[in-house]
């Protein structure tokens, strides 16, 4: 069972039909005790980060996530949102403080060229940069959907497992231990999405 | 390197995919459901949704392909949408309020469109931008043709003139806060004459955000002008994706022939 976070960010649905698709149980919650009684959590959102994390906090969830991904050391997949929140401070709109999982800051893309426009929207090529649980040890690009404004500054190198191109390059997959994220959406991404929520459902 | 989009445009009325040209005559063309389920075989790169019925009354079944008659309106449609398709999906059509983009976003669409109401409460925009994010708000414009070569923003599916400039709307709803312009050529849509360049051209490079162009394919060397000669960042299909089989993969082939990059 997945338990699908819900903190009123987001079209949260889109990940739940990739799972039914897979034939994985899941759930779209918010109560403690179902997070705590699921095998694996996903984290999606889409949405600005201060109000991503007062949304957070209003429903007791920073709490939870913490013991759930930092104690227990469920498998866990933050998607776009879901994965700036995991940073230690986000610049979008003001400054915020972030979950702090996995050391970073979030910061405006600024892409290097007139051509780029912000957001980056659509389809974009994922270069894996190790082997990882999402990619497996299969090294070929992926092409997948975005949807951001802002990226993931990691500071450790070791986390990165992917980068896109945009006008300079930017992580765009992480991997610490049980933490997995992507700023990309695989529940929007069609064949190699499926294939990487495969992947994270086996784990 | 960011792929260019080829979008697929459904016009939704009672339930059923009509054809449109110059937003005046409606061809029903095929069953909304069945048109799914091959696009998402397909190689398509998004679905946009458009609901132009107003009377409410929703008929999916055709009886000739039996599939259920389960779903009663267009919510169920979105919906059902979503579960079949891992692309990214739009929908659009009777949004007046931030709480019906609300009902469409928890339906399954990862973006709305809006185009008549945007124009009466701009505010909307904004709102809707603040509380679901920029890349959800897609404005819809709907553009006619002035005989000095500028173009008009039109409401009301295409009926009323609103006085204003297209690119000062589209600049003014960047502003507010869109995520991206749908922008669709009254003139151009059903013609199978191709996109309206001069107008993609003139909103393309006024804007930052994403412009889709739309209305007119009737071939797919419209959709490479679109790209490279308008400057879109996506291009939208309705009418000739109903009528050719694989239709997506050979448009993408010959996209991706012609020098562009595609999924």
């Amino acid at each position: 069972m997945i338990a699908i976070i819900d903190y009123g960010m987001g079209n949260l649905q889109s990940v739940a039909n990739i799972l039914d698709y897979i034939g994985e149980k899941n759930i779209i919650t918010n109560k403690t005790k179902e997070i705590e009684l699921a095998d694996k959590l996903i984290l999606p959102g889409v949405g600005a980060f201060g109000e991503a994390m007062e949304n957070l906090k209003k429903l007791g969830l920073v709490e939870v996530l913490s013991n759930e991904v930092m104690e227990v050391k469920k498998p866990f997949l933050g998607i776009c949102l879901g994965m700036q929140l995991l940073a230690d401070k986000s610049y979008e709109i003001g400054e915020h403080n972030g979950l702090g999982f996995i050391k970073g800051e979030v910061k405006k893309l600024t892409p290097e060229g007139d051509e780029y426009r912000i957001p980056h929207i659509g389809w974009n090529d994922v270069e894996p940069q190790r082997e990882c649980v999402l990619y497996g040890n299969d090294m070929s690009p992926k092409i997948c959907y975005f949807v951001h404004s802002f990226h993931f500054d990691c500071e450790n190198k070791e986390d990165i497992t992917g980068v896109t191109d945009y006008g300079g390059k930017f992580v765009c997959s992480l991997e610490r231990g049980n933490i997995m994220a992507t700023q990309f959406h695989p529940e929007k991404s069609q064949k190699d999405g499926i294939e990487m929520m495969r992947k994270f459902v086996k784990y | 390197m960011l792929k260019k989009r080829l979008i697929a445009c459904l016009i939704i009325k009672d339930g059923q995919i009509v054809q449109s040209k110059h937003f005046s005559e409606f061809l029903v063309v095929g069953n909304a459901i069945m048109a799914v389920e091959h696009f998402n075989a397909w190689a398509i790169d998004e679905i946009i949704l458009l609901d132009i019925n107003r009377e409410k009354n929703y008929d999916f079944f055709r009886p000739d392909v039996n599939y259920d008659n389960t779903l009663t309106d267009f919510d169920q449609l979105i919906k059902y949408v979503s579960k079949k398709s891992f692309v990214p999906l739009c929908a659009g059509g009777g949004i007046r309020s931030v709480e019906d983009i609300r009902r469409y976003i928890k339906m399954g669409a990862d973006k709305i469109t809006i185009n008549t109401v945007a124009i009466e409460t701009p505010e909307i925009i904004t709102e809707g931008a603040k509380v679901f994010g920029s890349q959800c708000i897609v404005i819809s414009i709907d553009a006619k043709r002035q005989t000095d070569g500028t173009h008009k923003v039109m409401k009301g599916f295409g009926k009323i003139d609103t006085g204003m400039d297209v690119v000062g709307w589209a600049k003014k709803v960047e502003e507010l806060g869109a995520g991206e312009i749908f922008l669709t050529s009254i003139d151009e849509d059903g013609s199978m004459r191709g996109y309206d360049i001069a107008l993609v051209k003139t909103v393309a490079s006024a804007v930052d955000i994403p412009v889709i162009a739309s209305g007119g394919v009737g071939d797919w060397k419209h959709l490479v002008e679109g790209i490279k000669e308008g400057g879109a960042s996506a291009v939208s299909v309705g009418n000739k994706f109903h009528f050719t089989e694989h239709s997506t993969m050979h448009a993408k082939n010959f996209m991706k022939q012609n020098g562009i990059e595609v999924r």
